[in-house]
């Protein structure tokens, strides 16, 4: 389960923040955005897709973390 | 955007919403024919719209907005504080990656600030600079997509500082969720960015918007967006919220299709319509500027606005200001307001002396528009088919009162039998910037004001009077210190005693060029 957030095209511009249905996502002190993988259910769920890569303006920037297997739905 | 102190606000408009907006419309309506008799009788209309333009209600809520009236922008100044970051839709103008402000060019914001630190630099900067009158929260990103940080913002400001007014810009898709709530802050003006009605255009413009949860492209979304765009703007009027309209202007993309978005948005009741120049180069990384998309001329722009102008007021002074810009308009301050500096800045709020100062500028304006009333007799009687631009050099308080080497832009002015009316400013502090060497100032000034007669400076001197002169464009200092529109009358009298007499031949002039960048002390330094 769980989307990333590539670090170098972040902008922080806060957009994902309030869209994610799990309160995934935080912000760190640098003033960029993570998605915590433990709570993310890939919007699975909750929306037909995932907020975070909806709302983000840079392209390629909340992507699927494949170090953790896709979320399953309960 | 509203002074929370002189306006009936929410509930003296809901009340009697109905009656009263109606009756401001029928009085917009009836203005807009501009009612000079004869000749260019559209002279006292536009943006250069002054007390005896509007009516009265009217300019009681933009008299003193720099943002909305081109007199009250030589004498007040708006700060706008960047607290809203998030975007929910993508304009091809518009490169994110580097921030972006709901203007027409890519923004370059220096600082995030949350809602505290942001009533805390406008508290610094009202204390500071009296004629601070206006707040607003435009980009980057779009305020109303981040809702809780900006009502958060004009909450706070509303409580320490109720003689600020309060606005917004915003992209206007979140607009109709959100009509409510700025009229319960007293906001009441708002401006929103429209571009298009026409879906298909708006396709070319917007690749994307996020709604309800969801994504959306192309035509799909062009047509939520301009519905919208177009509610909420009717939800404006029906509660008495002023709006003003931003378009950009793209050539070959919305440039005709402008004049449509012109009537649709008067239809609806919006009082300013303000088209801008698109700003684009490929350095901006922005999609316009990458595909090589240009901006129109200066030509192009004011025959658009022009072409508008029958139909309602026009605004030609808008700057087109960096988001977190404070100043008047044209000058920027924010180096002396970064978020180090106010935090630790001990603030004191003093009504009283900004309302003695305010004061003061009152009289001052009162003069500007008696000396021109007194100018105007002078040309009754009249006529000629001469119409001509001059250039002005002016640090504010509506006086030819800058150095022409001092100068990062100019003012414009049309001159004809009708007056000297406003028509655009043009900047020229690219020349600071990469690219443009020193020697090379004197030629992009020339080009920016090409198609003036004449320059009206406080000083200059010798060797680029010189090349002026060449370049066929008269630089007079002989008005130093005195009043523009009245000297840009006298000035044209005498032009035109000078063509009757045989002295001078009147010529037409070429077109000039607009620059393409930010306005910021901060760069041009
Ligand atoms: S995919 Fe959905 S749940 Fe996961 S971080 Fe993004 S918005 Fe949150
Ligand atoms: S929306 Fe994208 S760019 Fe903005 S903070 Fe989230 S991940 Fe970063
Ligand atoms: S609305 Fe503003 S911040 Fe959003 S993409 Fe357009 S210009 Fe950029």
């Amino acid at each position: 389960m769980a989307y990333k957030i590539v670090k170098d095209n972040c902008t922080g511009c806060s957009a994902c923040e309030p869209e994610c249905p799990n309160q995934a996502i935080s912000e760190t002190k640098d003033g960029l955005f993570v998605i915590d993988p433990a709570k993310c259910t890939e919007c699975i769920g909750h929306h037909d897709e995932a907020q975070c890569v909806a709302v983000c303006p840079i392209d390629d920037t909340c992507i699927i973390d494949d170090n953790y297997p896709r979320y399953q739905a309960a | 955007m509203q002074t929370v102190q002189h306006q009936s606000g929410a509930e003296g408009v809901d009340t009697h919403a109905g009656a009263d907006v109606d009756e401001i419309m029928q009085k917009v309506a009836e203005h807009k024919g501009c009612g000079t008799s004869g000749g260019s009788g559209k002279a006292s209309c536009g943006s250069g719209a002054g007390e005896n333009d509007l009516p009265p209600e009217i300019w009681e809520k933009v008299k003193n907005h720099p943002c909305y009236s081109e007199e009250a922008h030589h004498h007040y100044a708006r700060m706008h504080v960047a607290v809203a970051p998030a975007c929910n839709i993508q304009c091809n103008y518009c490169n994110r990656k580097y921030d972006c402000a709901n203007e027409s060019r890519p923004g370059v914001v220096s600082e995030k600030l949350t809602p505290e630190q942001a009533a805390k630099k406008v508290l610094a900067v009202a204390s500071t600079i009296p004629q601070m009158t206006v707040l607003g929260i435009a980009g980057p990103g779009d305020p109303l997509a981040n809702p809780e940080k900006t009502f958060k913002t004009f909450e706070l400001i509303a409580k320490t500082a109720p003689d600020i007014k309060l606005c917004v810009s915003t992209n206007g898709l979140a607009l109709p969720d959100h009509v409510e709530q700025l009229s319960k802050y007293n906001i009441d003006h708002v401006t929103i960015t429209i571009n298009m009605i026409d879906p298909e255009v708006g396709a070319k413009i917007y690749p994307w918007i996020y709604y309800k949860k969801k994504r959306y492209h192309g035509v799909e979304a062009a047509k939520i967006l301009t519905d919208r765009q177009l509610q909420g703007l009717e939800m404006l009027t029906e509660r008495g919220i002023l709006s003003k309209i931003n378009s950009v202007m793209i050539p070959g993309i919305n440039d005709q299709h402008l004049v449509e978005v012109n009537k649709a948005v008067k239809s609806r009741g919006a009082f300013l319509h303000n088209i801008m120049p698109l700003i684009s180069a490929p350095e901006h990384g922005t999609v316009f500027g990458l595909t090589g998309q240009r901006g129109p001329t200066a030509q192009e722009l004011k025959a658009l606005q022009d072409s508008c102008e029958g139909e309602m007021n026009m605004m030609r002074h808008c700057r087109q200001c960096r988001a977190d810009a404070v100043g008047l308009l044209g000058e920027d301050r924010s180096a002396e307001f970064t978020t180090d500096k106010i935090m630790e800045m001990e603030v004191s709020y003093d009504l009283e002396s900004r309302k003695a100062y305010q004061a003061a500028v009152e009289k001052e304006r009162d003069a500007v528009v008696a000396a021109k009333k007194a100018e105007m007799e002078s040309l009754a009687g009249e006529h000629s088919d001469i119409k001509m631009l001059i250039a002005v050099a002016t640090k504010g308080g509506g006086k030819v009162n800058e150095h022409f080497g001092h100068a990062k832009e100019f003012q414009v002015y049309e001159l004809s039998t009708a007056g000297a009316k406003f028509v655009g400013h043009r900047r020229v502090d690219l020349y600071c910037q990469g690219g443009y060497g020193e020697e090379d100032s004197l030629a992009t000034i020339i080009r920016a004001i090409n198609d003036c007669h004449a320059v009206f400076v406080a000083k200059i001197g010798g060797c680029p009077k010189n090349d002026l002169k060449a370049a066929g464009i008269d630089p007079v200092d002989q008005f130093a210190g005195e009043f523009i529109e009245q000297s840009a009358i006298a000035y044209f009298k005498d032009y035109l005693d000078k063509v009757k007499s045989g002295e001078v031949e009147h010529v037409e002039r070429g077109d000039a060029q607009i620059r393409q960048g930010a306005l910021t002390s901060a760069e041009a330094a």
